[in-house]
């Protein structure tokens, strides 16, 4: 389950910056995840509470923001909304076709005190 | 904890070891050097913003500042790959991340790899496993230098486990590095190593349909070796269906059908591998 090192590394980001601010707390913190990072809902949801002990983040309310899949076919250019990277292009079929979104994982922003 | 591939808490201790043939069965010699994956050094990558915002998540929030940082999450594990990959193509290394769900034969492939080749290139492994020094034994028995990662509760290799193997391990110029990662189709797609290429590896004992069942590792991946093909007689394994499921979720243009037991095959594998690495040292030379 990779969602544990993934929140272990939000954790190392939020220490940091909070170190950084010289403050005590993260109230909540904002997350950019794309629909198509490899990330399983339920096992970021389930490994979250154990990830996050004993850190800065413990108590931080959690926004994730879903940023949606979306692509564009190579062969036909047919831009669409792509639930799993292997979806065909809706309009010609075709396999080949470029992410335009949907890969992020990004801390967006951190609310402190 | 985990119900999906078995790891825990995020602390678990990954141990790094060098593995040499005369050790290869005693524990007690090794030493053994305590890295802790998840507490990794601070590196700036310079887009920080840290500028307090007025206005706060979900509204105005007296008495609160906000910090939009915009930073990647796995941006530290991408700045270290960048670094190993940087270390690989100053001394004309080519380093593979062999992938594969566990069983695949991945240990296998190399043993024989290693014996047909060693007198061709200088050549060393790096071995992923959550536990035991087992498939570093094997390895180091054909006289390959190997350093075993034990990631302990991880389910794949992360880019600073394999810059602190790479400490004890050494490599030559010019040489193979092959990095066998930690048998699982789901994580390891997730982290560049810094690798040249990315390897997987399925075999005819696994369903056809792997490629679309764990598309990433496939998409992330440039050949695709299907092993096993000596007991294609006995299974039911379409070997097209395979490829063009592979196709489907993937760049991968290029298949090698090989046994690592019997052999056959392994002759592409190798004119695989020397071209890459005559392309390395073009990139190199221009």
């Amino acid at each position: 389950m990779h969602e544990l090192s993934i929140i272990s590394s939000i954790v190392d980001i939020a220490e940091a910056q909070v170190k950084k601010a010289g403050v005590q707390y993260v109230d909540s913190i904002e997350l950019e995840i794309g629909e198509l990072a490899g990330i399983e809902w339920s096992a970021l949801e389930f490994a979250w509470e154990v990830g996050v002990q004993k850190s800065v983040l413990e108590n931080a309310e959690r926004h994730i923001h879903r940023i949606p899949g979306r692509a564009q076919c190579v062969e036909c250019g047919r831009r669409f909304l792509m639930k799993n990277i292997f979806d065909p292009c809706p309009t010609c079929g075709s396999y080949f076709n470029e992410i335009l979104s949907g890969k992020e994982l990004r801390v967006k922003a951190l609310t402190v005190s | 904890m985990c119900g999906i591939c078995g790891c825990g808490q995020p602390d678990g201790t990954v141990r790094i070891m060098k593995i040499s043939a005369e050790h290869v069965h005693e524990h007690g010699h090794e030493h053994h050097h305590h890295s802790h994956g998840h507490h990794h050094h601070e590196h700036g990558n310079g887009h920080h913003h840290h500028a307090p915002v007025a206005q706060a998540i979900g509204g105005f929030q007296p008495g609160k500042t906000v910090l939009q940082i915009e930073q990647d999450i796995l941006g530290k594990n991408n700045l270290l790959a960048e670094r190993n990959r940087g270390f690989f193509e100053a001394k004309n290394i080519l380093a593979l991340n062999l992938v594969s769900s566990p069983g695949s034969g991945k240990t296998a492939l190399l043993e024989r790899t290693l014996a047909d080749l060693k007198n061709e290139f200088p050549c060393y492994v790096i071995e992923g496993d959550q536990q035991t020094s087992n498939d570093a034994n094997r390895i180091a028995a054909t006289g390959a230098e190997v350093v075993q990662i034990n990631t302990g509760k991880g389910c794949h290799l992360e880019a600073d486990m394999v810059h602190d193997a790479l400490k004890q391990l050494k490599p030559a110029d010019n040489s193979l590095l092959f990095i066998e990662n930690v048998g699982n189709l789901v994580c390891p797609a997730m982290f560049d190593l810094g690798e040249g290429a990315r390897v997987v590896i399925m075999s005819v004992t696994e369903g056809e349909d792997k490629p679309i069942k764990y598309p990433d590792m496939f998409h992330s991946s440039q050949l695709c070796i299907i092993n096993k093909i000596d007991l294609l007689p006995y299974v039911n394994f379409d070997v097209e269906k395979a490829k063009s499921y592979a196709r489907q979720v993937s760049h991968i243009t290029e298949f090698i059908e090989l046994s690592a037991t019997t052999g056959k095959g392994m002759e592409q594998w190798y004119e695989w591998l020397r071209t890459q690495l005559a392309v390395d040292k073009q990139a190199v030379a221009t």
